[in-house]
């Protein structure tokens, strides 16, 4: 337990900063997810085969590549992008970009395929003739989109989404490898340091058991909260 | 481009080694558990139940890290036979693998187990046929046609989880992929390289997964 204590002695406080910064990498991650959900899920849904043939092959690749290859490729090519890109505004220097927005970034991506499949799957369970009746009542499609389809689709998406955030979350701990200071690379730390790896892995694996327990907990309130009436 | 192909398929024969071993493990494992969740007494069941939890609800890494550097630091666990296994990152990685998918196995033929119709249980029976030869012969075959879909996906699941072999110093597919970025700094060519074979042994399995479900089904 003295491993543990806070302060200068122990790893306590180290690892309560490395479990809130899991935790915020992967909100931020789950965020950029439904961003890019809310653009490739459109085009699968798409009538047009070149959109659909994008939005397909996003979801595709990301699902059957290992996120540590996406995790790489962000590491090693994110500021070579971002440093091309500046390059055409005139902008030469380094760019180093920062170990959060890179992995929240490789993870969002990872996190958006799924989301992307879960929308997909929600939005063409809604009965046909919900959208026709939109239609026939003359609503404006963001009324509609937001007011008829929205609320039933969330009933239908949220257990999948919760299942997209429990691999979200576990998909945090490969971001260690490049050096983002959360559970999993303090543990490394700490683990070489003391020469006690059994202890703070095993530390580790209760900390990211209690983190899926408690969000269970709570998605299951929304879950209660979005299928009233059903 | 090219050139680090030859490096990368021949990572992909241990990638294949990794995912095949520990899906023979894990499949073993998987309906050990499914079976011991089955068990109407309340411990055994809490016990296979737990286990499954706690291998879904960790990551994969914190697991392979808990076997690899974790159980090293045991004395008493280094005088038995077991070190011998234990010390070799590549036995370690696939126990990993194997627990780990074992876990998801295990759920997956426990649903299996309890949507297999009662009736056709009910008319083996009457039919005086013992219950040994009831469940191997009628519940384990049905139970697996049941489970492939959904074991396809599990597959292809841990052939993106054998890429974390490379945190434990192997060599796989993803592996040598990092090597050749971080020498290279070529990221984006050897993606679409390491990718590619990844999305292609997908392709593979999602298509192997087809043609079983087609030739088990029942109609």
């Amino acid at each position: 337990m003295e491993l543990l204590a806070f302060g200068k002695t122990g790893w306590g406080d180290e690892l309560f900063i490395a479990t809130l910064m899991t935790i915020a990498v992967s909100i931020t991650a789950m965020l950029i997810g439904f961003l890019f959900a809310l653009i490739f899920t459109p085009l699968k849904l798409s009538k047009n085969k070149f959109l659909n043939l994008i939005g397909n092959s996003y979801t595709t690749v990301i699902r059957g590549v290992p996120e540590l290859l996406v995790i790489y490729l962000f590491f090693f090519g994110g500021s070579g992008a971002v440093m091309f890109v500046a390059s055409m505004f005139g902008y030469n220097e380094y760019i180093e970009i920062n170990a959060f927005i890179t992995g929240s970034f490789a993870i969002g991506i990872i996190s958006g395929a799924y989301s992307t499949e879960v929308f997909r799957g929600a939005i063409q369970s809604i009965d046909k003739g919900q959208f026709e009746a939109s239609q026939v009542l003359g609503l404006k499609r963001v009324v509609y989109f937001f007011r008829v389809i929205m609320p039933q689709m969330l009933r239908l998406a949220i257990p999948n989404l919760s299942n997209v955030w429990q691999i979200t979350l576990k998909d945090t701990s490969l971001i260690s490898v490049t050096g983002l200071v959360e559970i999993m690379r303090q543990s490394y730390i700490a683990a070489g340091s003391t020469r006690d790896p059994l202890f703070f892995y095993s530390f580790a694996a209760v900390l990211y058991l209690s983190l899926t327990f408690l969000s269970m907990k709570l998605i299951n309130r929304l879950e209660i909260k979005y299928s009233r009436g059903f | 481009m090219i050139t680090s192909l030859p490096k990368l398929l021949s990572a992909t024969v241990i990638t294949l080694k990794l995912l095949s071993l520990s899906l023979f493990f894990g499949l073993f494992i998987g309906l050990l558990f499914a079976i011991l969740r089955l068990n109407k007494n309340i411990f055994v069941n809490k016990f296979a139940y737990g286990y499954s939890y706690v291998f879904r609800g960790t990551p994969l890494l914190v697991q392979i890290f808990i076997i690899y550097f974790g159980l090293g630091q045991i004395e008493y666990f280094r005088s038995t036979f077991l070190w011998v296994v234990f010390k070799e990152p590549y036995w370690c990685a696939i126990i990993a693998f194997a627990l780990n998918t074992g876990a998801y196995t295990s759920e997956i033929l426990r649903s299996a187990f309890q949507t297999i119709k009662p009736g056709i249980i009910e008319a083996g029976k009457s039919l005086g046929i013992s219950n040994k030869v009831i469940f191997y012969k009628i519940q384990i075959p049905v139970a697996i046609r049941q489970s492939l879909p959904a074991y396809g996906n599990e597959i292809i699941l841990m052939m993106k989880g054998t890429s974390l072999a490379s945190t434990v110093t192997l060599m796989d597919l993803t592996g040598v992929a990092k090597y050749i970025i971080s020498t290279t700094f070529k990221p984006i060519e050897v993606f679409i390289v390491a990718g590619g074979i990844y999305l292609f042994m997908t392709f593979i399995i999602h298509n192997l997964i087809k043609f079983l479900e087609k030739k088990y089904s029942f109609n």
